[in-house]
């Protein structure tokens, strides 16, 4: 395929993901960025609508603009060329704890309808099906960031009535109760999917299904969430990425498909 | 001092040993040398096990394990560590887990002479069910529950770094991750260095010196210590180390034959060097990327 065609083939649905979690960034935004998806995400974000973001990674990095695509948030290109390095726990203590980041990003291996997530165990936590890596820093990015965006594909094993154990907070059990609890930050405020994009209700702090990605349905969609799902009053198609937009995250950011996938 | 002195020196069956290096100047030439000594009982103490701690659980040096991320970064799972968790084999490993923040705060607290340190962000997680250590406590001024950790003062802290003169006043540039913590918190600290430096280099650049001398025990130096992990300026991260390690780890005999071949069967880390496929130091050395000069000025 030339190299003009391939930009102007639809994306897919890793793509419409990293272009749905681009969308989140605000120009001038403190941004805590993980590894894959987010990393991606906001180096696109970077060269379209947010030029003035700044990229902190929990390694101890303020202001990163790697040179090449970083292959773990304590890649060595993470560092030459940043604003700031300094040692992890000032970045907790300072960034986090001190409330200058704007947004977040978290993945999850589940998630319920409140956003709150789960990194630890499968299963029973003292005989477990599986052993995930445990906390990190997601319980701290959650409960500091302003916003924060989960990034996560989507199946019924993941989106579940209930977390079999609760790693990191969203909205807890919804209403006010992230409040009662003495969360500094803001709350989860997007869930994003291979399917489609979530917010959640501003009352109840319940997940709602906002916009599905091109060819999917809301029906394929319930299929997949462990819970009865509700959605908006009016529920849209995720826009598609601009050819801009595409060519850049296809040709500058990640041009041998390492986190794309297949075209 | 060698690394087989310093590690026969500091190191005892049962301490509780801190290996840190956040992706960054991972002490891997001294955990393989933990490993060769036989070391067994140790409480490891680490914020992210990767494949170092994999290979000091498979090797059966470790009783417990304290961390906040287990895992191969964007790899997968650590199956040596998962097998003595799960099954006990080689041996039954108990694990004692936190947020990175947490953890690192446990190191503030020792460091500082404080018996706990408070933060937030466990509050309505199920973290605290599973780990007694992590309690709360109530603020004197705003009457505001916060989270509480103990301090945390291992028997010994290992860390990497580039550069350091005699006296163990150590450098390190790029990620700084909590080396500087973990060493104000043990009680010994052994440093081991990309290259020892004369003093007045870095007296020319006391800015940048992250551990002092007066609490470091040992300095070993020993290049390429830290591969497959990096040393920012020195070399690059090996990812084709990590990928392999993920066939290795699923199987209990591939791992004790990895140790076999790449531990026991070598002497130090000048042999282990000298077995890297040829071309590997070259692939991973960058190209420079100066810092650019600062003046201290000459105050007489």
């Amino acid at each position: 395929m030339s190299s003009a065609a391939a930009a102007e083939a639809p994306a897919n649905r890793t793509e419409m993901m990293i272009h749905a979690a681009a969308r989140e960034v605000r120009d001038g935004d403190a941004v805590f960025v993980g590894i894959g998806l987010p990393n991606l995400a906001v180096q696109l974000a970077r060269r379209l609508h947010a030029p003035g973001a700044h990229l902190i990674y929990e390694s101890g990095v303020f202001g990163a603009r790697p040179a090449r695509l970083p292959i773990s948030i304590g890649d060595p290109c993470l560092v030459s060329g940043a604003a700031q390095v300094l040692p992890m726990a000032e970045t907790f203590l300072y960034f986090l704890q001190g409330r200058r980041t704007d947004l977040g990003f978290l993945g999850a291996a589940q998630i319920d309808r409140f956003g709150n997530l789960n990194t630890t165990v499968v299963g029973d936590y003292d005989a477990p099906r599986v052993r995930l890596p445990g906390a990190g820093g997601a319980p701290d990015i959650a409960w500091n960031a302003r916003r924060t965006v989960v990034i996560l594909r989507q199946d019924r094993r993941k989106f579940v009535e209930r977390l079999n154990f609760r790693t990191t907070v969203g909205w807890a059990e919804g209403g006010d109760s992230r409040e009662r609890l003495g969360a500094s930050g803001g709350g989860p405020v997007r869930v994003i999917t291979d399917l489609g994009v979530y917010g959640f209700d501003a009352a109840t702090r319940e997940m709602l299904l906002e916009t599905v990605h091109p060819g999917v349905t809301v029906e394929e969609i319930r299929a997949h969430v462990g819970w009865p799902l509700r959605t908006a009053p009016a529920v849209t198609t995720t826009p598609e990425p601009t050819p801009e937009a595409s060519r850049l995250l296809r040709e500058d950011i990640d041009p041998a498909r390492i986190y794309l996938g297949p075209a | 001092m060698t690394m087989a002195a310093a590690i026969r020196r500091f190191v005892r069956d049962g301490h509780t040993v801190a290996l840190e290096g956040f992706t960054h100047l991972i002490p891997f030439a001294a955990g393989h040398e933990i490993i060769r000594q036989g070391r067994r009982d140790l409480t490891l103490v680490r914020l992210t096990p990767d494949l170092l701690m994999d290979q000091m659980v498979a090797a059966g040096t470790a009783r417990k394990l304290l961390f906040g991320w287990l895992g191969n970064p964007g790899v997968g799972s650590l199956h040596a560590i998962r097998r003595a968790v799960e099954r006990g084999v080689p041996a039954p490993l108990e694990i004692e887990e936190y947020s990175h923040f947490g953890l690192l705060c446990r190191y503030k607290a020792a460091a500082s002479g404080l018996p706990f340190f408070p933060l937030r962000g466990y509050r309505g997680t199920d973290l605290p069910r599973v780990n007694s250590r992590l309690r709360s406590v109530t603020c004197p001024f705003t009457g505001e529950q916060l989270d509480a950790v103990a301090d945390l003062h291992p028997d010994v802290a290992i860390v990497n770094a580039q550069r350091a003169d005699h006296e163990g006043n150590t450098q390190i540039w790029g990620l700084l991750g909590a080396q500087r913590e973990v060493a104000f918190a043990a009680r010994r600290v052994i440093v081991v260095v990309e290259e020892i430096v004369p003093g007045e280099v870095v007296r020319a650049d006391p800015n940048r010196t992250q551990i002092p001398g007066i609490i470091v025990d040992a300095v070993v130096e020993e290049p390429w210590s830290a591969h497959p992990s990096f040393a920012q300026g020195y070399y690059d991260r090996d990812n084709a180390a990590y990928l392999a390690w993920d066939r290795v780890t699923r199987d209990q005999g591939r791992c004790e034959r990895h140790l076999d071949a790449w531990i026991h069967g070598l002497s130090d880390r000048t042999a282990y060097c000298a077995r890297l496929p040829e071309g590997t130091r070259e692939r991973l050395t960058p190209g420079p990327r100066p810092a650019g000069p600062v003046d201290y000025g000459d105050y007489r």
